[in-house]
């Protein structure tokens, strides 16, 4: 992004706390679990692992909260404090990092995610269009998951594809010039596999 | 099926855009159809020429240099085979539609100047042989026999400035972190291009990543910093898997690591990945993300210069900025300085993106108008509608009605006309676009994105969407817009960061340029 060309630089030392960014519209808000179940003996081992493997980094909190969404798909509820704890952060810290950005899940997605360019040049070819139909032809609206459990549909703000718009992401795989009929292919391929 | 072996060096680009066409599957068909017809294949996985209407670009090696087919699908690869592509590497030309000549000869190539993406799309990005058969380390080189101080002087002298949007010499940031004393200094390249209709730096990392960590190197050797961190947003995975690769092999190679080159001195780059936060592409809010926080930014001063990462005087520069470096000390500051125009030197790598008949990358020297991007390179929108506006410098750009296309790409230039050049992304729609809708988008992208730290920003976002809205009803128009300036001037002057300091841009050129749209018509 850029940096303060036009010289707006803040003008003194803000001394509010940082609030959580309000009324976020819901597209981008990820779907919170409802019960959260306990995470299972596998799924902590795979937490610990993680920290194991990172803890000595400098300023391992994001890359461990990384290793543990690649590995389980989301962060489970379990991993915070163990983070914490290994980090010599308080629960709160790991807590902000792990709600902070958009990436990480706290609970777990459908079968297959579809992340869906919302960014201008996108939009410029028919994004507004294509999650429309995502969202009417597989159940999913952006920021949901669907009924089946097939789906998650969220929404990103620019994959680097702007010339080949409208751009998706199929279980991190980018896409480009994706129109309903192309779309509809790659998830009819997507879920075929599963079978 | 030909008769006597032959034997073909092909390239398919392994450039993320050409894999979302489907390269890989076309590679898959190449060999297959080598198999079938006796033809010794030899795949090369290139990056990008930036022709990125035509991806994938199949490029045949023959007598008289490459020669280029595209745009491939996977399903016409057979026919491509049948019309002659292998017999190509025998000196017999094809003739299958999609041939397009020579590929060095194509004007959209013949016109540009590629200092920077030079290499881009002609090696094999991962090849340290090819790095260094086409020019790769002599920047490197000569800064091992210079004083830091020589190095620092050498940039300044370009003038070379901040490609991540601010503009600011980078040699005079270089010269404060040098003149900083600490027992641990940084380099942190930002490598967060969160702009929409940006992916210069996805190409470059992706097309020729050993640039990106030799200009790394070189601004250790200029400052006095012997780590490095490129901060690479998690929605570029290709760009990660080459550049961990590209680190692993320069290691390997002593390119990078406690002896480079064999100088005694040392330098070495670890990759950071973000988590989808558009903030974290401010310098400081990427530092705090480099440390493993919540990004969220910083106040300035001090200078990240002086307390950046972890508290340490840190050279903090754009992808692009770090690898025009390697060029400079190749050729000398003056070489460079003498592209361009006014105070802004060299050459700048746009992107044509959006609406756009041929979108991708085109590196020119400054000063080149918008109409000559959008309409000489780009070919006008791929609708065929008229172009409406164009979004210069991503989503806190100004959008700049087609009445401006005139307008020359500098630094000085496109702020005179209201605008901002950014990380030079052009985002081009049509006439079918509602522009009121677009200034909504921006107010609204701002509140997704804020870090929260300060509230004209957190706060004036969510009403600058409210106010949009009301304005579009139509019922005081008046008042609302008089509010909506209000607003956005207290942004403007009030924020923290570019984030909330420059979303009125979008916001107020649309509705200086396009009031019609916010009146329902």
């Amino acid at each position: 992004m850029p940096g303060n060309a036009l010289g707006v630089v803040g003008k003194g030392v803000f001394l509010l706390q940082p609030t959580p960014r309000n009324s976020a519209p819901e597209e981008r808000m990820h779907p919170r679990p409802t019960a959260a179940a306990a995470a299972t003996p596998e799924q902590l081992a795979a937490i610990d692992a993680a920290i194991a493997r990172l803890q000595s980094l400098p300023g391992a909190c994001l890359p461990i909260l990384h290793a543990i969404q690649a590995a389980l798909g989301f962060v489970p509820a379990e991993a915070t404090a163990r983070i914490a704890a290994a980090l010599n952060l308080s629960r709160a810290d790991v807590h902000g990092v792990l709600t902070y950005y958009h990436d990480f899940r706290s609970a777990p997605p459908g079968r297959h995610v579809l992340k869906v360019c919302r960014a201008e040049a996108c939009q410029a070819v028919g994004s507004d269009a294509l999650a429309a139909h995502v969202a009417a032809r597989h159940g999913a609206a952006v920021g949901a998951t669907s009924a089946d459990g097939a789906l998650t549909v969220e929404a990103i703000y620019c994959l680097g594809n702007c010339a080949l718009g409208p751009s998706v992401q199929l279980d991190g795989r980018l896409c480009g010039r994706v129109d309903a009929a192309r779309l509809d292919a790659l998830l009819a391929a997507a879920k075929g596999a599963d079978a | 099926m030909s008769a006597e072996a032959i034997h073909a060096r092909l390239y398919v680009p392994r450039d993320s855009a050409a894999l979302s066409m489907g390269a890989d599957e076309v590679a898959d068909a190449l060999v297959q159809e080598a198999g079938e017809r006796g033809v010794t294949l030899e795949l090369v996985r290139n990056g990008s020429r930036g022709m990125l209407w035509l991806e994938p670009l199949v490029e045949v090696v023959t007598p008289q240099g490459r020669v280029a087919y595209g745009p491939v699908a996977p399903e016409q690869v057979a026919a491509l085979c049948d019309a002659g592509l292998f017999d190509e590497a025998a000196g017999k030309a094809g003739s299958h539609a999609l041939r397009l000549g020579a590929t060095e000869q194509l004007p959209w190539l013949q016109k540009q100047t590629r200092l920077v993406f030079a290499r881009v799309g002609v090696t094999d990005p991962l090849s340290l042989g090819d790095y260094t058969a086409n020019g790769g380390l002599a920047g490197l080189q000569n800064a091992l026999q210079m004083q830091p101080s020589a190095i620092v002087e050498a940039v300044t002298a370009s003038g070379l400035r901040g490609r991540g949007g601010a503009g600011f010499p980078a040699g005079i940031k270089w010269k404060t972190v040098l003149g900083a004393t600490a027992d641990q200094k940084y380099v942190a390249c930002n490598a967060d291009e969160g702009d929409s209709g940006t992916f210069s730096d996805r190409m470059l990392m992706e097309g020729d990543p050993y640039l990106l960590l030799e200009g790394m190197a070189i601004a250790g050797l200029a400052v006095g910093a012997t780590e490095g961190y490129v901060y690479l947003r998690s929605e570029y995975p290709d760009a990660h898997a080459v550049l961990t690769t590209a680190i692993e092999r320069a290691r390997a190679a002593g390119w990078l690591g406690k002896d480079l080159l064999g100088s005694g001195k040392a330098f070495d780059v670890h990759v950071r990945l973000g988590a989808g936060s558009y903030v974290c592409g401010e310098e400081t809010a990427m530092l705090e993300s480099l440390e493993g926080k919540r990004g969220v930014v910083r106040a300035k001063p001090p200078l990240p210069a002086l307390v950046g990462l972890w508290g340490k005087p840190t050279v903090v520069n754009n992808v692009m900025t770090l690898a025009s470096v390697p060029w400079i000390l190749q050729h000398g500051g003056a070489a460079y300085a003498a592209k361009g125009v006014g105070r802004s030197k060299g050459t700048l790598p746009f992107q044509l993106a959006g609406n756009v008949k041929q979108g991708g990358l085109v590196e020119v020297p400054f000063g080149v108008t918008l109409r000559q991007l959008l309409e000489d390179f780009g070919g006008g929108t791929r609708s065929g509608r008229p172009i409406k506006a164009v979004q210069v410098g991503g989503p806190l750009g100004a959008w700049l009605p087609a009445g401006k296309l005139d307008t020359p790409c500098d630094y000085e230039a496109l702020a005179a006309a209201g605008g901002l050049l950014g990380h030079g992304g052009l985002v081009v729609v049509d006439d079918s676009v509602n522009m009121a809708k677009m200034a909504r988008y921006a107010m609204e992208f701002c509140a997704i994105e804020s870090c929260g730290k300060c509230t004209p920003c957190r706060i004036g976002s969510t009403r600058g969407v409210e106010v949009v809205d009301r304005l579009i009803q139509g019922q005081d128009r008046a008042a609302d817009e008089a509010l909506l300036r209000d607003l956005c001037a207290t942004m403007t002057s009030a924020s923290l960061c570019a984030m909330g300091g420059l979303t009125p841009l979008p916001v107020l050129s649309a509705l200086d340029h396009f009031a019609d749209d916010f009146r329902g018509r």
